[in-house]
């Protein structure tokens, strides 16, 4: 029996230490065991063939991802949108990484281009909805995250503003991953057109509220002074090599052109520093916690509440998704007695009542009954008495006549005899 | 903790050699920043009799005060108490749980005394079970109230474990990470202490209890924990007074025949517990709770409630599936309630029906009954009246030819009279 009701938030209180305990280690804990579990991302690239995807993807993990064993998507012929995926192991540090990487060849390249996103869209939720069963499962225990963390959306570079393809892509899957998206092949602008380009898109993707991955903000001052750096280069211009040159002593991954050498990694040629820093080094687990926190979670309360609400009217469903599909069968259960109570009680009421009325009725014939019955004997009574007194009249009348006769009779015998007598004695003749 | 961090399996995905340096090396730190930036959660519960130094423990192991509260012993019940503090150590937060029993072995009948311990950690459970199921849930910012460790405070007797220990622990082995600790090890004497180690954990393993061991399996810190292992239960003496010791000043508690120093390694096992509990294993302890403990209560909790990962003929069931089927099941069940209940009105109401019907016929009877009673003596009274009338009017008769006589006899009686008058005259 506990004394504090767990529902409500905890009162707590601070505490100061005043001495050693050591649960200052309990990052490296943390530190010691992540590197342990290995760690997993999902990269998805999307854009027109030829932009230099693959390039890119190669560029930004210094490895042969793409090669001459495992050719690139866009060197394979494809009529229809596909998504492809290729998983490696790459290890750095000591620490362990399972990079996947999607791919989308053909996106885009079609005559007809409508809902080329689908596929896209299909691959993205049937992850979500893989990761959604294993997590759902009684017997839970390996759960491989194969869900997309990030999406780059490569736009072709071509200095003027987004196509309707890209809008319309973007619009369709910022609910669902992390957008980030890249100008491709930026070598083929200036600066300045660059600049230019940049601004135009960030204005289109704003008018269309398209929600591209935001960084997130922190209490560092120097980390916001960099992230803010970022975003006023957003969307990053990027190029990617596969060569390595030499340039003046070093050797640098750039591409070799008779006016001079891009350079990949090179702050004043292009984004792909920044890009790489953002993606890898400092937002990567970011990306994942935002997939998991947010994109996916959305897609499992909108797959869940279809379960649930079926039937069920949306003003009403508003309220259910604070609640589990069970604690919502619950609560639905509870009403239910509630309404069957409730039912029962005035069921009870009126058959309560029309017994009353019946009884009721049934006393009052009852009653009336007795009340005719009594009526009727004291009737009955009264005529008996009046019978009896009337008899009583009549014998006492009779009773007097007949000792009157008795007299009168024994009057006139004693009459004759004194006649009789007289007679003798001569007195008559 | 996420849920996507329950557990990996190695892929079976070609390995790359990187030409350079990337930078995904930082990926730990990137995570443990964030963690840091949240802020840490550790729950712990204290099972012990009452005196037996919980709150000093917990007072000295992390070094503040915590709100103590001086139980009595005649609580009627094992209660628990449950207090939370925010910690902060250099740059990290940690918001501690410390849930103390109250009245722990101090019933007369101690049968029952788990049940509120097993209840209170079920509670932590099915919390974060529902928060986990439902729609919309917000996981990551949620309150973990689970509880991580379970110091088990065993008795100095110096002897063995207490049947009350026994039955507790075994009660708890499924459901938290149990650490058993001798309490007052100022009591015992090092001889003795070793006897009273080895025959506690024998007892434990003959009965069947699973107590916390230290994880193994990271070379980092494999060797350290398994030495540790080998020294469990650790014998501790808690303190917050401070006493001179040379030229420093050192939690420990004065005796007249010397000092006992919490933190002197050779006194007591104190610093041991700090290091293997806090130190070096307090996320592994979160860990075990997360995928172990609380999987199993999980699992049970939905195999309960008729969930299945799959159906009769083994395809695998999605979620919701299992749940469309069940709102089925639902439905159907709260329709044939109320069928039941209106059938059973219906009943009711054909029963007193009848039973009325039995009354009305029985009210007719008594009526026809008396119907005919009354008849009858209305018979009666007009036999009598026709008896009365019949009298009378033989009566009448009589009378009247009584003076029909009589007048006949005065008449010729008077002629008699009057012949003779007459006669005499002559």
């Amino acid at each position: 029996m506990i004394e504090r009701p767990e529902t409500a938030v905890p009162s707590i209180a601070q505490r100061n230490l005043e001495g050693y305990v050591g649960f200052a280690n309990l990052p490296n804990q943390v530190y010691r065991k992540s590197v342990k579990r290995g760690f997993e991302f999902t990269l998805m690239v999307v854009g027109e063939s030829g932009l230099g995807k693959s390039t890119l993807i190669n560029s930004l993990f210094l490895t042969d991802l793409y090669s001459k064993d495992y050719p690139g998507p866009s060197q394979r012929i494809k009529k229809t949108v596909q998504v492809e995926q290729s998983k490696v192991l790459i290890k750095e540090g000591g620490v362990q990484l399972t990079l996947t990487i999607v791919d989308t060849p053909g996106f885009g390249d079609a005559v007809d281009n409508s809902n080329c996103w689908q596929p896209v869209i299909n691959y993205i939720d049937s992850k979500c909805e893989d990761f959604l069963n294993a997590e759902s499962r009684v017997n839970r225990r390996l759960m491989p995250d194969n869900r997309v963390h990030c999406c780059l959306y490569f736009i072709a570079p071509s200095g003027h503003g987004l196509k309707p393809l890209d809008i319309e892509f973007m619009k369709r899957l910022h609910d669902k991953v992390n957008v980030i998206p890249l100008i491709a092949k930026a070598d083929t602008l200036t600066p300045e057109e660059c600049q230019l380009f940049k601004k135009q898109i960030m204005k289109e993707i704003q008018e269309h509220k398209i929600k591209i991955y935001e960084f997130p903000d922190t209490e560092d001052d120097e980390d916001s002074k960099l992230i803010r750096r970022i975003k006023e280069k957003m969307p990053l211009a990027v190029v990617g090599s596969n060569v390595v040159i030499e340039v003046n002593g070093r050797k640098v991954r750039g591409r070799q052109y008779p006016w001079g050498v891009a350079e990949v990694e090179n702050g004043e040629h292009c984004d792909f520093t920044v890009l790489r820093n953002m993606l890898i080094r400092t937002h990567m687990q970011d990306l994942k916690d935002v997939t998991n926190n947010v994109h996916y979670e959305n897609y499992r309360s909108r797959k869940l509440a279809a379960v649930t609400c079926n039937g069920v009217d949306a003003s009403k469903a508003r309220g259910t998704l604070t609640k589990s599909p069970l604690a919502q069968m619950e609560e639905e259960r509870r009403e239910h007695v509630m309404k069957m109570k409730k039912m029962e009680t005035e069921m009870e009421q009126v058959f309560d009542m029309k017994v009353k009325e019946k009884k009721q009725k049934l006393k009052d014939s009852e009653a009336e009954l007795e009340r005719r019955h009594e009526q009727m004997k004291k009737n009955l009574d009264a005529q008996y008495k009046e019978l009896d007194e009337k008899r009583r009249v009549f014998e006492d009348e009779k009773v007097n006549w007949e000792a009157q006769q008795r007299i009168l009779e024994q009057q006139k015998l004693d009459a004759s005899k004194t006649m009789e007598k007289n007679k003798k004695k001569g007195k008559i003749f | 903790m996420s849920s996507s961090d329950v557990a990996r399996q190695p892929d079976p995905s070609r390995s790359l050699s990187l030409s350079g340096h990337v930078g995904f090396d930082s990926l730990p730190d990137q995570l443990v920043n964030k963690s840091t930036c949240q802020g840490f959660c550790f729950n712990i519960l204290c099972i012990g009799e009452t005196g037996i130094g919980k709150s000093t423990l917990m007072d000295t192991l992390f070094n503040t005060n915590f709100e103590n509260f001086e139980a009595s012993h005649f609580e009627p019940q094992v209660k628990l108490r449950a207090q939370t503090y925010d910690l902060q150590e250099s740059n990290v937060r940690l918001r501690l749980t410390v849930v103390n029993t109250v009245g722990f072995g101090d019933q007369m009948n101690k049968q029952e005394s788990y049940q509120p311990v097993v209840d209170y950690i079920d509670r932590q459970f099915e919390s974060y079970l529902q928060e986990e199921l439902k729609i919309k849930r917000s996981l990551h910012s949620y309150h973990d109230s689970r509880v991580h460790a379970c110091l088990y405070f065993i008795s100095p007797t110096g002897h063995s474990l207490k049947s009350l220990d026994l039955v507790t622990m075994k009660k708890l082995d499924s459901k938290v990470n149990i650490i058993p600790v001798i309490a007052k090890a100022d009591t015992i004497s090092k001889s003795e202490l070793h006897k009273f180690k080895i025959k506690i954990m024998s007892e434990l393993v003959s009965n069947g209890v699973q107590i916390y061991q230290f994880p193994l399996d990271d070379e980092t810190v494999a060797q350290v924990n398994t030495a540790m292992n080998g020294l469990l239960p650790f014998a501790v003496v808690g303190s917050t007074e401070e006493v001179s010791v040379g030229n420093k000043m050192v939690k420990a508690r004065q005796y007249p025949w010397g000092v006992v120093q919490v933190e002197n390694e050779t006194h007591c096992d104190f610093v041991k517990l700090r290091e293997m509990l806090i130190c070096v294993n307090m996320e592994d302890l979160r860990e075990q709770t997360h995928t172990a403990h609380y999987e199993l209560y999980r699992r049970c909790k939905l195999e309960e409630m008729g969930f299945k990962d799959t159906d009769p003929e083994s395809k695998p069931v999605s979620l919701q599936e299992t749940y469309e089927a069940k709102r089925q099941e639902f439905l159907l069940e709260l329709q044939k309630r109320e069928e039941e209940m209106r059938q059973m009105f219906v009943q009711r109401v054909k029963e007193k029906e009848s039973e009325l019907k039995d009354s009305e016929r029985e009210l007719q009877n008594r009526f026809e009954q008396l119907k005919r009673l009354h008849a009858d003596e209305k018979a009666a009274l007009e036999e009598k009246r026709r008896l009365l009338e019949d009298d009378q009017s033989s009566f009448g008769k009589r009378r009247a030819a009584a003076q029909l006589l009589a007048a006949q006899n005065l008449t010729s009686n008077g002629k008699k009279d009057k012949d003779r008058k007459n006669s005499g005259f002559m």
